[in-house]
């Protein structure tokens, strides 16, 4: 629509301020893709735990670790995107509950927390069924630690691409990916063939869903929204479409092939292959998707 | 009580004096701004017009950025401005992404969020906003809308039919109406931006807060 008013007015901005540069960038990246790292790896490890104890436990340690490694990058990123970094504080004193800044801060401190607990539980104490109680509350808040970006993009008014069903389907499809291909890694072979099974689904299936999420959005999302179709034509032949197809092919196409492959030849060393490309990928496909609605001029 | 603002574009001439006054009022560094004019050019010569619209803050009703603040920085004053506190701002930046009239800036200075406050001060002391005294030709009318007596009351009614406010489907219920404007002034996606067309003429776009 904007296509052919502009064509009938022929209208041009002919003065005016430069436009403010990308306001989240690289940095954000960073947070989700840690992030999706930090909470995913719970949630495969609840499963596991849950479904074969008897092979998988050996993972408690290292899921609790990893785990803690990548939500503290996660905040360490959250931290230093803020222009105010020692005011940080602020949000525990001052505290605004309508932002999900605010719910996601509380939430991911409470999940520290817990993370805490169950390597003092595994690790100190040498108590897997304190572990294993721990955990299953670590996975429930898991649930809006990985949420709450959705929440916030969705709050971001002014981008209409990001909408809450969506992205929150995304953001817990992305925690599966990135946990699923984290245990790949982190299991070697000492994983048994059902184990390595039910990773490869996990991987395979989230792969799927995702790419079918960002494809719906494509394709149908330019019909609901005039800036929705404007900010996809930076995908669509734009500045950003090389990067973005490079991240839908390394986070899903790909992984969903060599899980296909693996599954068939019963090879592990592709299942590796596919959890490395899912990792780099959805870095990827998470910073192109953060950047395009910040190249619209909003006024 | 309500303050609201309205612009009648088919006054204003694009002269700048608001945008000049408000950074001098507010002390707006430079690379920023609380108030700006946006000139555009519609039609193919010789049958061309040049129109000018002044953009800032629209101290919505239902604001975005009050409501992902995390720590309630921008916040309401009983006189609906939107206002914010430096003091307790994080420069989380989400303020700048919620607003969909791009009128949220980080302070390069103060490293946290700014915008136009309705010059809140100035309105404490019964005084206008700078740039409302600054007009030339009064396009700028500030007052209460809740007073169906005051001049920006009396201007809406007297223009019903012809009154606009910038991307009513966000449903932020803005306080800042244009009188005279369309699809070309207000609607950024009406109109091509090619770069070079600004300010700085090699300056496109402006690094958020100085740095990043």
């Amino acid at each position: 629509m904007a296509h052919e008013m502009i064509a009938a007015s022929n209208a041009i901005v002919t003065l005016d301020v430069a436009l403010p540069g990308i306001v989240w960038g690289w940095i954000i990246t960073m947070n989700m893709w840690a992030k999706s790292i930090g909470t995913g790896i719970i949630f495969l490890a609840f499963y596991l735990l849950k479904k074969h104890p008897e092979q998988t436990g050996f993972i408690r340690f290292p899921v609790v670790a990893i785990s803690i490694v990548f939500i503290h990058i996660f905040l360490f990123f959250t931290v230093i995107d803020l222009h105010q970094m020692f005011r940080f504080w602020h949000i525990f004193f001052y505290p605004h509950l309508t932002s999900a800044i605010t719910i996601g801060a509380w939430m991911a401190t409470g999940f520290v927390g817990m993370l805490l607990g169950m390597a003092y539980a595994i690790y100190m104490k040498k108590d897997e069924a304190l572990y294993d109680k721990l955990l299953n509350y670590t996975v429930l808040l898991a649930v809006p630690v990985t949420l709450y970006t959705a929440g916030l993009m969705a709050q971001s008014t002014a981008r209409e691409l990001w909408q809450m069903p969506t992205e929150s389907a995304q953001m817990i499809l992305a925690a599966l990916l990135a946990g699923s291909a984290m245990m790949i890694l982190l299991g070697g072979n000492k994983f048994s063939d059902a184990v390595k099974k039910d990773l490869a689904i996990v991987l395979g299936l989230a792969a799927a869903a995702s790419f079918i999420l960002y494809m719906a959005e494509l394709i149908f999302g330019p019909m609901k929204a005039e800036e929705v179709a404007a900010v996809l034509h930076y995908v669509k032949g734009g500045e950003y479409t090389i990067m973005f197809w490079i991240g839908q092919v390394m986070a899903f196409l790909l992984p969903m092939t060599l899980v296909c492959l693996s599954l068939k030849n019963q090879s592990y060393y592709l299942l590796k292959i596919a959890a490395v490309s899912a990792l780099v990928g959805l870095w990827v496909s998470k910073h192109v998707w953060l950047v395009i609605p910040q190249l619209l001029p909003m006024s | 009580m309500q303050l609201g603002f309205l612009v009648d574009l088919r006054l204003c001439m694009g002269c700048k004096g608001c945008e000049i006054a408000c950074k001098v009022e507010n002390e707006v560094p430079l690379s920023t701004w609380r108030l700006r004019v946006k000139y555009v050019d519609v039609g193919a010569f010789p049958e061309t017009k040049r129109t000018f619209t002044p953009l800032r803050c629209n101290h919505c009703a239902n604001a975005p950025c009050e409501r992902i603040c995390p720590v309630s920085a921008l916040h309401y004053l009983e006189n609906g401005i939107v206002n914010i506190d430096k003091e307790r701002c994080i420069g989380c930046a989400g303020c700048v992404m919620a607003c969909p009239y791009g009128a949220i800036y980080i302070d390069p200075q103060t490293q946290t969020a700014d915008k136009c406050t309705y010059c809140a001060h100035r309105v404490a002391s019964s005084m206008m906003p700078s740039c409302v005294v600054a007009c030339p030709v009064e396009a700028n009318i500030f007052g209460d809308l809740d007073d169906p007596m005051s001049s920006i009351s009396k201007y809406i009614q007297s223009h019903q039919g012809n009154v606009q406010v910038r991307k009513v489907e966000k449903g932020t219920d803005p306080h800042h109406f244009y009188v005279g404007g369309g699809n070309v002034t207000l609607n950024p996606l009406a109109s091509v931006r090619e770069e070079g067309h600004n300010l700085f003429n090699n300056i496109t776009h402006l690094p958020v807060g100085g740095h990043h």
